[in-house]
């Protein structure tokens, strides 16, 4: 519940709420002005105070009793109803999170002919799934979402909501998080839990220079956005032993102030982030044809190519090929980076690649130490003489 | 014509990001840093500018942080802002992003009736894009965050493109309402000197935790703070490495085999 407060710092008692007050609930007490119960937060005084001295206020922050709030809850992202793959990544994770602290695991789905999309989410291991269907929420708009947002967690109150770090999960998350009066911790790339239910959360900072340890000690539910490709996906189940519970959308969560005119697909082939196999490029590269050469290695792994953000900002790679914090988090099978010193900024978006290959001329560079496989050598000597063993070798097999 | 009152939010960080952690203490290392305006925070400001230009409209910038802070607001007046606000106060110290949003809730309630709110995209030492979208909910009105391209202004609503990785979406915004832009929206202009003299000694409003209305002390700085810091450290690097240092054919045989191995060919 709010209320209307008095700042006596900024009221110089003119009167004047006094007198446009409708429910004569306002008077002066001495050198005061009160506000009685017969306010009801018509807020018209609010808005004629000439000294804005009136103000509105959310009751204080109580702390919480933690065993009222149980559960992990995961946010379905989908676009048009296909579900974002971090979706089944959190999903792996919260199931962790959960069995540590016997909690259940549960989803919000909301969105437009979604019920087949929300089958599949049973193969995976979640206890409840929870569905909100309108032609309203077919596409993501913030208000509206975390109108449905709200309303899930406050019927099931868990303790835990995880949220894709995706544009949509960060541009969710804080509005929802705020509304609830609760922290957010944007951007995770570790999660644990303690017996308590405390969610200990690691995110890098800085730019990556720095990794922060974070908890949300005294407030409930506890927030998190993870990053995609950084959590292991969830493994299906044989036997599917979850729940669908369809919600019902009352209309006046609906009303939204933003119109979507239109939502347009971008038009690129599938995003350095998906890909299996990167050869990334970096400032050791001299001329923008010389990417051919790792254009044509990537091709041949069944790859794509990506680069450090110099070569994005001379114009030579579209900026969806940036790998790193202000580029793209990737977690490819195998990476092979040429050229590339390691700062961490690009490190940061590419660490949890499962088999990391850096070429470097420089014995000290930092991506030596940050790959399993660190070659010391001149990439205009090493990547040609692999070009053609690959080649020679598909040859020879095609005679 | 209609005219625009948009309100800036711009933060003071340190100029670099390359900050290191004692390693026996835990404590980051601070000494001789200095600070600037939020580099994201430059693309907010030149949104807000071209806005004013185009409806005629005004610019007030606001910051929350320490007294030193109100260096960046006399850096936005030397690009064009019209007033500039610094919240500052000893009991705003520790702020997480609850606390900072609604400490920037409370400080722009006071500024009288405005049209649109423009953030950064986000910061370069808190980094968490999360400031903007949390204090339109404490006013209560719409974001849009990730706005790539403003495509319409008129008196009664701005229209915008909005960068959601794979798609991008056209929304339309009442007023007031918010945005963060991403650095690529429009160019930012350089400090231009006339302006620097023209502007030396403009005041920077100053707002202490006395002049807000809600003196709840529990919703401001490390008390308002939801999220507690417990720890930093380094980033790990990785164990169990191999280097190969020799010549580009054994090396590149060696590359060979590995992706042969793992399939990969
Ligand atoms: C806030 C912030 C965000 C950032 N975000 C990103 C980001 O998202 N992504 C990103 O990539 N960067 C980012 N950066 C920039 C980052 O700090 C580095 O500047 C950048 O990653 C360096 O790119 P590089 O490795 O290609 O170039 P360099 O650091 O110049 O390294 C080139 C390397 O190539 C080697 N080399 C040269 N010639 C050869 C050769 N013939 N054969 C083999 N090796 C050779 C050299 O030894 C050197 O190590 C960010 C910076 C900041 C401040
Ligand atoms: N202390 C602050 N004062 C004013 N604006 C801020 C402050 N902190 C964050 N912001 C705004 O919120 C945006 C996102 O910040 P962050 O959530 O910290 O990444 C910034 O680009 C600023 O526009």
């Amino acid at each position: 519940m709010a209320v209307l407060v008095i700042n006596n710092n900024r009221c110089n008692l003119c009167g004047q709420c006094i007198m446009v007050c409708p429910f004569k609930a306002i008077s002066r007490q001495n050198d005061k002005i009160e506000i009685d119960a017969g306010c009801k937060m018509c807020k018209i005084c609010l808005k004629n105070c000439p000294e804005k001295a009136i103000g509105l206020i959310d009751e204080r922050r109580t702390t919480v009793n933690k065993e009222e709030w149980r559960g992990i809850l995961v946010f379905v992202e989908h676009l048009a109803g296909n579900i974002h793959p971090v979706t089944i990544e959190l999903i792996g994770k919260a199931r962790e999170l959960a069995d540590a602290v016997r909690h259940p695991v549960y989803c919000l789905f909301m969105g437009h002919g979604i019920s087949q999309q929300a089958q599949k989410l049973l193969r995976y291991p979640v206890d409840r799934v929870f569905v909100y269907e309108d032609q309203e929420l077919a596409y993501f708009r913030v208000d509206t979402y975390a109108n449905i947002f709200e309303d899930c967690l406050r019927k099931v109150k868990p303790s835990i909501v995880l949220v894709g770090a995706t544009s949509v999960g960060r541009s969710l998350a804080p509005r929802v998080a705020a509304r609830f009066r609760t922290g957010l911790t944007a951007d995770c790339t570790t999660l644990e839990i303690r017996a308590n239910t405390d969610l200990v959360q690691i995110r890098p900072a800085f730019g990556g220079n720095i990794m922060a340890q974070i908890i949300t000690p005294d407030a409930r539910p506890q927030f998190a956005t993870v990053r995609y490709k950084v959590m292991t996906p969830a493994q299906q189940l044989t036997i599917p032993r979850g729940s669908i519970e369809n919600c019902s959308v009352s209309p006046d969560k609906l009303k939204s102030e933003l119109i979507l005119r239109q939502v347009v697909m971008k038009e690129e082939l599938p995003g350095i982030s998906e890909a299996e196999v990167l050869v990334a490029a970096g400032r050791g590269v001299r001329e923008q044809k010389d990417l051919a050469l790792l254009e044509e290695l990537a091709t041949l792994l069944g790859g794509q190519l990506a680069a450090t953000r110099p070569l994005v900002e001379m114009g030579w790679v579209h900026y969806t090929r940036q790998i790193g914090l202000s580029g793209r988090t990737v977690k490819p099978k195998l990476i092979i980076t040429c050229g590339v010193s390691g700062a961490v900024q690009f490190s940061a978006g590419m660490n949890a690649s499962e088999c990391i290959v850096a070429i470097n001329q420089d014995r000290n560079a930092p991506i030596l130490a940050q790959a399993h496989y660190g070659v010391v050598g001149d990439l205009y000597e090493v990547i040609p003489l692999l070009l053609e063993k690959i080649k020679g070798v598909r040859e020879t097999n095609a005679l | 014509m209609f005219q625009l009152k948009i309100i800036v939010c711009i933060k003071q960080v340190p100029a670099t990001s390359s900050v290191e952690i004692d390693p026996t203490t835990g404590v980051l290392k601070r000494e001789g840093v200095e600070s600037k305006m939020n580099p994201y925070d430059l693309y907010a400001l030149e949104t807000a500018l071209r806005l004013k230009e185009k409806t005629e409209g005004s610019i007030t910038t606001v910051t929350m942080g320490p007294p030193q802070a109100q260096s960046v607001i006399e850096e936005s007046f030397i690009l064009g802002a019209d007033q500039g606000y610094l919240f500052s106060d000893r009991k705003f110290a520790g702020s997480d992003v609850l606390a900072t949003a609604y400490t920037l809730s409370q400080g722009i309630g006071l500024l009288g009736e405005f049209d649109l709110i423009v953030c950064g995209k986000q910061t370069t030492d808190g980094d968490t894009a999360q400031v903007g979208p949390e204090l339109a909910e404490f006013l209560g009105i719409p974001h849009v965050t990730w706005v790539r391209e403003i495509t319409e202004v008129t008196a009664d609503k701005i229209v915008v493109k909005q960068d959601l990785g794979n798609s991008y979406a056209i929304l339309e915004l009442p007023y007031p309402s918010l945005l963060t832009v991403e650095k690529d929206i429009f160019q930012p202009r350089l400090p231009s000197y006339r302006r620097k003299l023209l502007t030396a000694g403009q005041q920077v409003k100053v707002f202490t935790f006395s002049d807000f209305i809600d003196h709840n002390e529990q919703k401001y700085g490390l008390n308002g703070s939801a999220t507690q810091v417990e720890r930093i450290f380094p980033p790990l690097t990785k164990q169990d490495q191999t280097c190969w240092e020799e010549p580009a054919p054994v090396v590149a045989e060696k590359i060979y085999e590995l992706i042969k191995d793992r399939n990969f060919i």
